[in-house]
């Protein structure tokens, strides 16, 4: 293989897998697109059962059009069968649910064990009939990509064409089920319609697949996507349009791949490459990756330890001073690490990271001190504390000797807007209520005052 | 009808598996992850295709093993995805099962310039020839005593299952029904639910060569949850389970022959069995004691007003 017989292959020069590629891609995006239902419907594994529970419809529609006399292969009478007992079985899963105390794994695995076993079944009994070969209907279970003809592809298309559209128009409906059914509900939409014909749509796609890819990889093309886009984003628009397009992306992928290779099953190729794509996204994706969550966290854990570091040297100088403007003198490290029970080591740390912040300086005797921005910072923390305390004990309740535990959890996430309207709930020129702390209104208030 | 001494191997055959399977599958259905069987059974392609590449032979101690890997590493990838990509877990199986069985399928395309080994008869198996590979178990000058070699290997799989259930009975059930409880009263539900994964890759693999992992599917969630409807007694749900499955096997079977009587071709046991399995759980369905039929004539003579 050369690297032009790749990039020709890529970009579809070659004309036998131009179409294939076209049709397989155009299917990716389908799927992509209402597999994103499925999977904030939390319904993802609905696919498996229904695309399974399609097999005995294959084998009875061929059976029916072999003995009417017309050829048993023809795609859309396959497909027709297909639909219907798949759509049944998903009615099935539905009924059980509603009507038995099993679960939805329990309901989707029997209809797609029992299904399957009677599609297995049929397929058998179907093969051994006299007259027409039904050899290759098992191609149904792998999936046959590479044979896809013209009058196939328009047959995809047009199915593919009308699902889309469907999803699209009913955009608003489909996002009120996925995301809230019971408001939906009590707002007077049909949610049990909502469901079956997301169902529907999703047979679609399906049956659409089994052509190409097989039953069991279909299930990867409905569920890999969506599951990969919403790692980069929390918007739904957005979540549709890159579920679409890596599903569009892993059908040209791997239709172009397994061309290049006589021995690879597009299918399964297709699937490795949407999974590709899915273990990267998990790990960088911007909104929910694994990555980036985990950077998120440590930052986090950065910027409560200095406020912890700030907090706790400025609680030691008000314990140290008796007069009243604050000065900013320099303390021993070992009175620091004992106001919090740090380990050597961790405190260490935080002050290493207070340094490069330029919020703390080393004298030279070995003591800490303060600098001028971060002893503006101290004071700004310890009031926010002192503030969220207050609060907590005027409206939650809380005891004023256990107040600075709960308040040291959420203070952190104080916000300057939630300053500001703590300020001006708890009007600090009047101190009615027990504070284990001084706050001294004078001091606090020259930040400037909430507008309205 | 022409009803053999095969039948009746094949029925030992498939109602052993049956029941191996039930009794995993009724704690996969009490912890809502029935569809961990069918995940399972189509991701230790890769397990098979991998040992086999590997030791250039089918059928022995390699295959078993890389197929155990396979589906433990299937639980355990679904509860990483799940844990740290905050991905909901039948999503997570979905992607996780697709994938391996993808990978599977390559491999096996790789091993088949080989040897004889296709997807195939990991799907349907090779149940009806189970009587041709036997094992005498007992001979003298009067009688012997011969039983399918598929049999002893799934029989002894069911041995295993039925022990490790015994032996953490009470583990099973208090961390099937409330896992923090469990865990505060330090049973480990983690390690309750690596082992019975476990156990459902271990059943799965032994079960596959013989009777195809469709049987495989069907009685590990079929029959515990036909026996759902007819109890809520942790007891009685394992036996009547493991009724249902013998019955399945035994009821397919004999419907497996109904086809030829009717001018029809013959048909596979095992996905026979399959759908007895799933006609019995709709009898329960209908008629149980909550089923459908009780429920009308309930609601025709006292209606509930809530």
């Amino acid at each position: 293989m050369t690297w032009e017989l790749l990039s020709e292959t890529l970009r579809l020069e070659q004309y036998n897998t131009r179409l294939v590629v076209l049709g397989v891609a155009f299917l990716g995006a389908t799927a992509g697109l209402v597999g994103s239902f499925l999977l904030l419907r939390k319904q993802s594994l609905l696919g498996d059962a229904l695309s399974h529970a399609t097999l005995p419809g294959i084998g009875i529609a061929f059976a029916l059009m072999s003995a009417l006399g017309f050829t048993g292969k023809s795609l859309p009478g396959l497909l027709i069968g297909a639909t219907i007992t798949g759509l049944f079985g998903v009615l099935l899963v539905l009924a059980i649910r509603k009507t038995t105390r099993l679960k939805d794994d329990a309901a989707m695995g029997i209809v797609l064990s029992v299904f399957f076993g009677l599609g297995v079944a049929i397929l058998k009994m179907v093969e051994r009939l006299p007259g027409q070969s039904a050899a290759g209907l098992d191609g149904f279970i792998y999936g046959k990509t590479a044979s896809m003809v013209w009058s196939d592809f328009v047959l995809i298309a047009i199915i593919l064409v009308i699902t889309t559209a469907v999803t699209i128009a009913l955009l608003k409906e489909l996002t009120l089920l996925c995301f809230d059914a019971n408001f939906a509900s009590t707002q007077g939409w049909p949610v049990l319609w909502l469901d079956i014909i997301l169902m529907a749509l999703v047979t679609a796609v399906t049956v659409v697949g089994l052509q190409a890819v097989g039953l069991i990889l279909i299930i990867a093309f409905l569920i890999t996507p969506p599951t990969a886009a919403r790692f980069w984003t929390n918007r739904l628009g957005w979540m549709l349009f890159l579920s679409s397009t890596i599903g569009a992306i892993s059908g040209w992928l791997g239709v172009s791949i397994s061309a290049l290779y006589s021995n690879l099953p597009a299918g399964a190729i297709i699937v490795i490459s949407a999974a590709t794509i899915f273990l990267f996204s998990m790990i960088f994706g911007t909104a929910r990756g694994v990555l980036p969550r985990y950077l998120r966290h440590l930052k986090l854990l950065r910027k409560v330890g200095r406020q912890h570091l700030l907090r706790s040297t400025y609680e030691i100088l008000e314990e140290t001073q008796d007069t009243k403007p604050l000065k900013n003198l320099p303390i021993p490290i070992d009175l620091l690490r004992k106001h919090r029970y740090w380990s050597k080591g961790e405190l260490a740390k935080l002050i290493r990271q207070a340094r490069s912040e330029d919020h703390i300086e080393r004298q030279p005797s070995g003591e800490l001190r303060l600098s001028e921005s971060g002893f503006g910072e101290a004071s700004r923390i310890t009031r926010n504390h002192r503030l969220w305390e207050l609060y907590l004990i005027k409206y939650a309740d809380i005891a004023p000797s256990h107040v600075d535990r709960d308040a040291d959890m959420v203070e952190h996430l104080l916000g300057a807007e939630i300053v500001h309207q703590l300020e001006a709930e708890l009007d600090l020129s009047k101190p009615t209520i027990d504070s284990p702390h001084t706050i001294e209104p004078k001091e606090l208030v020259p930040l400037s005052k909430p507008t309205g | 009808m022409n009803w053999t001494a095969n039948d009746f191997h094949i029925i030992l055959v498939g109602g052993l598996c049956a029941m191996a399977c039930a009794l995993p599958g009724t704690f996969l259905l009490l912890r809502r992850m029935s569809m961990m069987g069918d995940a399972i059974s189509h991701a230790v392609l890769p397990g098979l295709a991998i040992a086999f590449l590997i030791s250039g032979s089918r059928g022995n101690i390699w295959m078993f093993l890389g197929a155990a890997i396979a589906g433990i590493l299937t639980a355990l990838f679904t509860q990483w995805i799940t844990r740290f990509g905050k991905v909901e877990r039948g999503a997570a199986m979905g992607i996780v099962f697709t994938t391996l069985f993808a990978i599977g399928l390559v491999l096996m395309r790789k091993a088949a310039d080989h040897v004889d080994l296709d997807a195939g008869c990991v799907l349907y198996g090779a149940l009806e020839y189970t009587p041709l590979d036997m094992v005498t178990l007992f001979e003298n000058e009067t009688s012997f005593f011969a039983v399918p070699r598929a049999a002893l290997i799934i029989g002894a799989t069911l041995l295993f299952n039925a022990l490790v259930i015994t032996l953490f009975y009470k583990e099973f059930k208090l961390a099937s029904f409330d896992p923090g409880l469990a865990e505060t009263q330090g049973f480990r539900p983690q390690l309750m639910h690596h082992l019975l994964m476990t156990m459902v890759a271990v059943t799965t693999v032994a079960a596959f060569e013989a009777v195809g992992s469709i049987i495989v599917i069907a009685m590990l969630i079929v029959p515990p949850a036909t026996a759902f409807l007819l109890t809520k007694n942790l007891p009685v749900l394992i036996i009547v389970s493991l009724i249902v499955a013998v019955l399945s096997a035994a009821l397919g079977q004999v419907a497996s022959h109904f086809p030829p009587l009717l001018g029809l071709p013959d048909t596979t046991s095992s996905g026979m069995m399959a759908t007895a399995a799933g006609f019995l759980f709709l009898l329960a369905w209908l008629f149980g004691p909550e089923g459908l039929l009780k429920r009308q004539s309930r609601e025709i003579e006292a209606p509930e007003f809530d």
